[in-house]
């Protein structure tokens, strides 16, 4: 086991693209980290600087306190899992997962054990003799993790391990990464674009774009507290609901207005964000999740400050929750953070999103209570739970808070576990 | 809530046609697989017939005239089978010439696999300065047609060498590698994904070792259809032991069947007896791999 640092990391390929932009990042001994960002942040090329398989411009990368910059990658003791598990197709799943043993020198009797002990840990037993092609996605999988196991390594890095299997596999495979990781305690770069692998896996989730940290903190405090609008909008499912907005102020206190509506800032919301005083009477990003919402209907006692009025579009019953989908005449965030979002999910959110821009109306999501009797059509009132309202700096994307999610802007600093 | 109304099951109307019965579709069956037999065996007779021909040649005995009026497609009459012993072991020296020639070729298949691997495995994995236009010239090398390069070879091995007469000629050459097969075997492990080489080195293999491990083991198909053209080649090749050999007891089998033919009298029963001992490792050859060949052909894109 060891800690790996990054220190000042940057990539430049051949071409000129720059993968990678100083990028300072602590992996504590034992934890697990995930990278997390949309294709083409950056993020496959730390891996595999780490695992030795890329060379660095700049920078210095230690595992355990030494450099490594120019060790070869079987001498760095690090274990890789590929996303197409790049497994020896000639090569039984038992040579598969001995053939570094075997390049080791390790004696044959201890090779024997390591590798059956993996393959219990990974169900793997009877599929000892079969080669790759004989075998599912999931034993695949399993194989693959079966190979890093064996070594019993310094770290364990994997890039996109889980996304060539369906969902239901991939749920459960996610356990059981999760499982043998916490059982045996190897320090772990996990790789990914999902950010529900990023939030359920992660002891530290770091999100990149464009070869740039954006901000490293645990999977709740990334949630609760995201840096910039890049974090707020990558992180959740549905997406945070992003519109610009005017902060005012009155005697009965301070509000954010957007298309017509107006809410009340709770007192105690704009004390914790001494910085909002500077932006009253000037546009704001809001941000509110989907969770942060309800159908009004259902609580009759909420104050009308933080209400407002809408028209159901759509209504996406999903059992245990409803996703009410709604258009608010104000025009989306047009950025280029949220067009890194939009382009990020597919090429037709991104010409929503233009068309919306356009248009001057953006949409929201709103998630509601399945008791929710709000109809396709129908107006009805969205209540906020106005205690956890986002503001972002429209310039710059940073959060808009107090003087700590302001040291955490742009280049983070890693937080406490 | 929209709710979709399923439009309202509409009865086919239009006719089947009648369903034939399952005798008539045996029947069929076994009129399609007769068929299919009968043109088979007639094509597959066709192209035996002069096999045929020169087996009946081969069984007959000396003087016998072997180019009769009407051809003999099958022996009827005589079966002289020790002319094949003959032809082997006792008038002419065929065991020796195939001893001689299987040296070469075994020479050859090891000199190719071995270089041509290696390079192919350079070009195709390696990055070096200069890879691409090392690889053009090898390209070019494959136009140049061998009868061009020689003479200048022959003076080259007869007089920097002093190689006139031995094997070594015809032998080393390979093992500086063949273009045509370089270029079919880096084609064949560019198609090799490269995580393989990724996961081997991060598991602690270096180069020669993923190339030993890894590459070449995955390459079983291409290198055994280059290791069949080889065995092709030199089993065949005429020109080369010609001009380098000049002793009987070192000859191949082509220079063999060669100077049968040129004598005043030839012996047609024990030439075609030695045409049929020549041809038949081939067969055999050809036989065994056939289907790796095949796959293997498919595999590297080469039309055969």
């Amino acid at each position: 086991m060891a800690e790996i640092a990054l220190e000042g990391v940057s990539k430049v390929f051949a071409d000129g693209t720059e993968a990678v932009h100083t990028l300072d990042l602590d992996i504590p001994d034992g934890r697990l980290m995930v990278l997390v960002g949309p294709s083409g942040c950056g993020k496959t090329t730390v891996l595999r600087m780490v695992a030795g398989l890329e060379d660095l411009t700049g920078g210095r990368i230690l595992i355990g306190g030494d450099e490594v910059n120019e060790v070869p990658p079987g001498d760095r003791d690090v274990a890789m899992v590929f996303q197409n598990y790049a497994l020896y197709p000639h090569m039984t799943v038992y040579q598969n997962m001995a053939l570094s043993l075997k390049i080791r020198k390790i004696k044959r009797a201890e090779m024997d054990r390591r590798v059956r002990e993996a393959a219990e840990v990974l169900h793997l037993e009877d599929l000892l003799q079969k080669r790759p092609r004989e075998l599912s996605g999931g034993q695949r999988q399993r194989v693959a993790m079966g190979r890093a196991i064996v070594r019993e390594p310094q770290a364990f890095l994997m890039d996109e391990p889980l996304s060539n299997l369906d969902a239901k596999l991939r749920v459960q495979m996610r356990a059981e990464i999760l499982r043998i990781q916490k059982d045996l305690r190897v320090t772990t770069i996990y790789v990914t674009h999902d950010q529900v692998e990023a939030m359920t896996l992660g002891d530290l989730v770091a999100v990149m774009k464009k070869g740039v940290l954006q901000q490293v903190a645990a999977p709740q405090e990334l949630y609760a507290n995201p840096a910039n609008l890049f974090v707020g909008g990558f992180i959740g499912s549905p997406a945070m609901n992003l519109v610009e907005a005017t902060v005012s102020t009155s005697d009965a206190g301070t509000f954010v207005e957007f298309a017509e509506n107006r809410l009340r800032v709770p007192d105690e919301v704009v004390s914790a964000r001494p910085a909002l005083a500077s932006f009253r009477g000037r546009t704001v990003i809001l941000g509110i999740r989907p969770e942060g919402m309800e159908d009004a209907a259902l609580v009759p006692s909420s104050s009308p400050d933080s209400r407002f009025p809408i028209t159901v579009d759509l209504r996406e019953g999903m059992g245990s929750d409803v996703y009410l989908h709604f258009t608010i005449a104000a025009p989306p965030v047009f950025t280029e953070d949220t067009r890194e979002l939009a382009a990020d999910v597919d090429e037709k959110a991104l010409t929503d999103l233009k068309e919306q821009a356009s248009e001057r109306r953006s949409t929201f999501i709103a998630r509601a209570s399945p008791e929710s009797a709000a109809r396709v059509g129908e107006r009805i009132e969205i209540l906020v739970d106005t205690r956890k309202l986002y503001f972002f700096d429209p310039a710059t994307g940073a959060s808009i808070g107090g003087d700590r999610a302001a040291a955490t802007v742009g280049v983070a600093g890693s937080s406490g576990v | 809530m929209r709710t979709i109304e399923a439009p309202e099951r509409v009865e086919s109307t239009r006719a089947r046609p009648p369903i034939r019965s399952a005798r008539r579709y045996r029947a069929r069956r076994i009129a399609y697989k007769v068929a299919m037999y009968a043109i088979l065996i007639g094509l597959c007779s066709f192209i035996m017939m002069p096999v045929f021909w020169a087996l009946t040649a081969a069984l007959k005995p000396d003087l016998e005239p072997v180019f009769t009026p009407t051809p003999e497609w099958f022996p009827t009459k005589f079966f002289e089978w020790d002319n094949f012993r003959r032809v082997l072991v006792d008038t002419l020296p065929f065991l020796r010439y195939a001893i001689n020639t299987m040296i070469i070729v075994i020479g050859n298949i090891i000199g190719v696999l071995i270089s041509c691997s290696l390079v192919g495995f350079a070009f195709a994995r390696l990055r070096f300065r200069g890879s691409k236009v090392l690889f053009y010239i090898l390209i070019v090398t494959m136009l140049i047609p061998w009868q061009a390069l020689m003479v200048p070879q022959f003076l080259f091995f007869v007089k920097v060498f002093h190689w006139y007469g031995s094997y070594l000629p015809l032998i080393v050459p390979s093992f500086t590698g063949v273009g045509f097969f370089i270029f079919l075997i880096r084609q064949y492990m560019r198609t090799i994904p490269r995580d393989l080489d990724d996961a081997a080195r991060v598991d602690g293999l270096n180069t020669w070792q993923i190339f030993w491990r890894i590459i070449l083991p995955l390459s079983t198909p291409v290198l055994t259809v280059c290791a069949v053209f080889t065995f092709l080649g030199s089993w065949n090749n005429l020109l080369g032991p010609l001009i380098y050999l000049d002793d009987d007891s070192k000859f191949t089998v082509a220079i063999g069947l060669a100077n049968l033919v040129t004598r005043a009298d030839t012996p047609w029963n024990l030439t075609m007896a030695a045409n049929l001992i020549t041809v038949l490792p081939t067969v055999i050859v050809y036989f065994f791999v056939q289907k790796k060949l095949i796959g293997g052909i498919a595999s590297v894109g080469l039309k055969g």
